[in-house]
């Protein structure tokens, strides 16, 4: 951790970046390369500017071939380099999912120990403005289902930069899943080097009443719909994972065995998913005494469509977060929060405990 | 490392390694003790030779699941390929990888992949790391011709040829796809003239001539290592055995014994060796079979990895 006072707000793109510029800087071993990280936009700014300060050898796009590019970035990866592969949104991981799981994930075990796979995937989320059925998926679950991979889910402009950092020092695949509207939000970063353990939950909010589990976005959207139940009196305690695997489970285990309840908020569908996942480690937990009270939210069970009037309904919000928790705490059904106060949950900028 | 009189000689020693190894495999399988699926090359081993002949022990090579003549061309233990197939700890990756995933990183050996074409791209990205390195070594990748019908077989062509990569693409084309043959797979035989519209240098060869390949390919990564970029062969050839397995299957009905006799009258380990300096020949051969044996005693007394080592190795 750094001092504060070298930190200042820095927006969740410009901590991605400087993450990037701060691996390369350290190790020339580090290049990047994805479908228009060199363009006038920079992947919503995230890799803007890189090719200028690093050239087109470290920095450059790539055909519309994810598959071979993927299996080209984890070659060199085994020959020595540090490759940061970017793809603008997580539905284009579906062409690359052979190398990733046949190759990347298994490369290490299946040639007995002596090959590394030092490879770091940035990929984003979209949400909102008609990015529907395939701009828009949470498909964390798929990757850390599988052993070898490491999934990492930044909710803020900190862990941005500083997973970023500890992903590209890391000598496994590891698959940075960003979040699009998570990319104005703004954290206290700090100007130098630093990284974000990978295995370390981060308790955001403390509290007795019950614990919410957020990932992604759903942390920025957990944590509005904790300060709408500290007005009824309920105090919820809020976990970011930080990391999908490997998993802290031991910060959550303690927390639900504090509260007693659990709400679960994935940005994802639920069947067979990571809220599945953090549920099924509780009910098998020797360590919390009672059993707790569980809740999952998260996608609806359809395709993500299009239109606001539908999207609305198909995401967990601020709103439907704290009647769910409401009714988990207090087992009443008795308040729902005025529409006003949670729409600010998407427009408040999220500036972080840091 | 064995010093041979001619390039023939060394040709020869590299074959016939391949070859009598394989047969001896295929000879142990009905035992059991190889606790893996084969994929033989039987007939085949020559294009390996020709081209692995040219390489560095800091170059790359990549093969298949079908292997062992590639592993072992570029330097790849005989002992740790045999333990390897036997499932034993001191295999090349400590019986994790079987038959299939053959490697050896130390010998610029990749890992193996038994799913089709995938290890194609890996190739490419080593070639970009030796670029980014700049070494001025180099990368053969082999594959069958169904790879070719995989679409990153053409990504990373398109790519290796954008950024001028140092890396020989070598398709064996035995024309089967597991048991599916060419014209059921491909609207038009001309897959030279294709890779060539990525605009590098693409050549077939129809026959096993092992001298012929030898000496196109020597030229080839001489260029290549002064950044002429990627280049591209295709050796027509024939494999002797089934897809997967021991034996041969010209009973099955999907492929004709003619075909075969006709390539086997073409062995080029029979013609080169009839080449070869009759005492020299008898000296590799006598050598061959002395090192296989003793791969095959090293494997057999070799332990199996504990089970609590399944755990090793998940993560770097």
């Amino acid at each position: 951790m750094s001092t504060p006072n070298t930190s200042r707000l820095l927006k969740y793109f410009d901590a991605l970046r400087e993450g990037a510029e701060q691996a390369m800087d350290a190790d020339s071993s580090v290049f990047m390369m994805g479908l228009d990280i060199d363009d006038h936009k920079g992947i919503q700014g995230s890799t803007k500017g890189l090719v200028d300060k690093f050239g087109p050898e470290r920095v450059f796009t790539t055909p519309l071939s994810e598959d071979a590019m993927t299996g080209v970035a984890i070659g060199a990866a085994m020959a020595g380099q540090r490759p940061i592969h970017v793809h603008i949104r997580m539905d284009f991981l579906m062409l690359c999912m052979n190398q990733l799981v046949n190759i990347a994930a298994k490369s290490h075990y299946m040639y007995g120990g002596t090959v590394q796979v030092p490879l770091v995937i940035r990929t984003m989320i979209g949400k909102s403005w008609g990015q529907g059925a395939q701009h828009s998926q949470g498909l964390h679950s798929m990757f850390a289902h599988v052993p070898g991979m490491k999934v990492v889910a930044p909710s803020n402009a900190y862990d941005a930069k500083g997973l970023t950092m500890q992903a590209v020092r890391d000598n496994n695949p590891v698959l940075i899943m960003e979040h699009r509207l998570l990319y104005g939000t703004e954290a206290y970063v700090p100007e130098e080097p630093y990284t974000v353990e990978f295995g370390k939950a981060r308790v955001l909010r403390e509290g007795n009443d019950l614990t919410i589990v957020g990932v992604s976005n759903m942390v920025m959207e957990a944590m509005r719909a904790a300060e709408l139940l500290a007005e009824q009196g309920i105090e919820a305690e809020v976990i970011d994972p930080v990391t999908i695997s490997p998993l802290d489970f031991d910060t959550i285990e303690a927390s639900v065995n504090k509260t007693g309840k659990l709400l679960v908020v994935d940005n994802a569908w639920l069947n067979c998913g990571f809220s599945a996942e953090i549920v099924a480690r509780v009910a098998e937990s020797e360590n919390i005494s009672l059993k707790p009270a569980v809740k999952r939210m998260g996608f609806a069970p359809t395709t993500c469509p299009t239109t606001p009037s539908l999207e609305d309904a198909f995401y967990p919000n601020p709103k439907t977060i704290a009647i769910t928790a409401y009714q988990l705490a207090s087992g009443k059904q008795d308040w729902v929060p005025a529409d006003d106060q949670c729409q600010l949950a998407y427009q408040t900028q999220f500036k972080g405990p840091f | 490392m064995t010093e041979y009189s001619t390039v023939e000689a060394r040709l020869y020693a590299s074959i016939a390694l391949v070859r009598r190894a394989e047969e001896v495999i295929s000879e142990i399988y009905p035992s059991d003790k190889i606790k893996s699926p084969v994929h033989l090359a039987i007939g085949q081993e020559y294009i390996a030779a020709a081209v692995i002949d040219h390489l560095r022990g800091s170059d790359y090579a990549s093969g298949t699941y079908r292997g062992h003549g590639v592993y072992l061309a570029k330097g790849g233990d005989l002992n740790s390929m045999m333990a390897e197939l036997y499932g034993k700890k001191t295999g090349c990756a400590q019986g994790r990888a079987g038959s299939m995933h053959l490697v050896e990183a130390g010998k610029g050996v990749i890992g193996m992949s038994a799913v089709v074409g995938t290890g194609i791209p890996v190739a490419v990205g080593h070639a970009l790391a030796i670029k980014q390195q700049r070494r001025n070594d180099v990368v053969v990748a082999f594959m069958g011709d169904g790879s070719t019908e995989e679409g990153c077989f053409s990504e990373s062509i398109n790519f290796a040829a954008l950024h001028k990569l140092p890396i020989l693409f070598v398709v064996e084309n035995n024309r089967l796809a597991i048991h599916e043959p060419l014209h059921k797979r491909w609207a038009a035989d001309t897959l030279t003239e294709r890779v060539a519209t990525y605009g590098i240098p693409a050549t077939r060869f129809l026959e096993p001539d092992v001298l012929a390949i030898h000496e196109h390919v020597g030229k080839v990564i001489d260029d290549m290592r002064t950044e002429a970029g990627p280049a591209f062969i295709e050796c027509h050839t024939h494999r002797w055995y089934e897809h997967v397995g021991p034996c041969e299957d010209y009973d099955q009905g999907y492929r004709s014994l003619e075909e075969g006799e006709q390539w086997r009258a073409k062995d080029v380990y029979v013609t080169l060796g009839q080449s070869l300096d009759e005492k020299e020949k008898a000296q590799i051969d006598q050598d061959i079979e002395a090192s296989i044996q003793a791969a095959v005693e090293f494997a057999e007394q070799s332990p199996f990895p504990a089970a609590e080592e399944l755990y090793n190795y998940v993560y770097a």
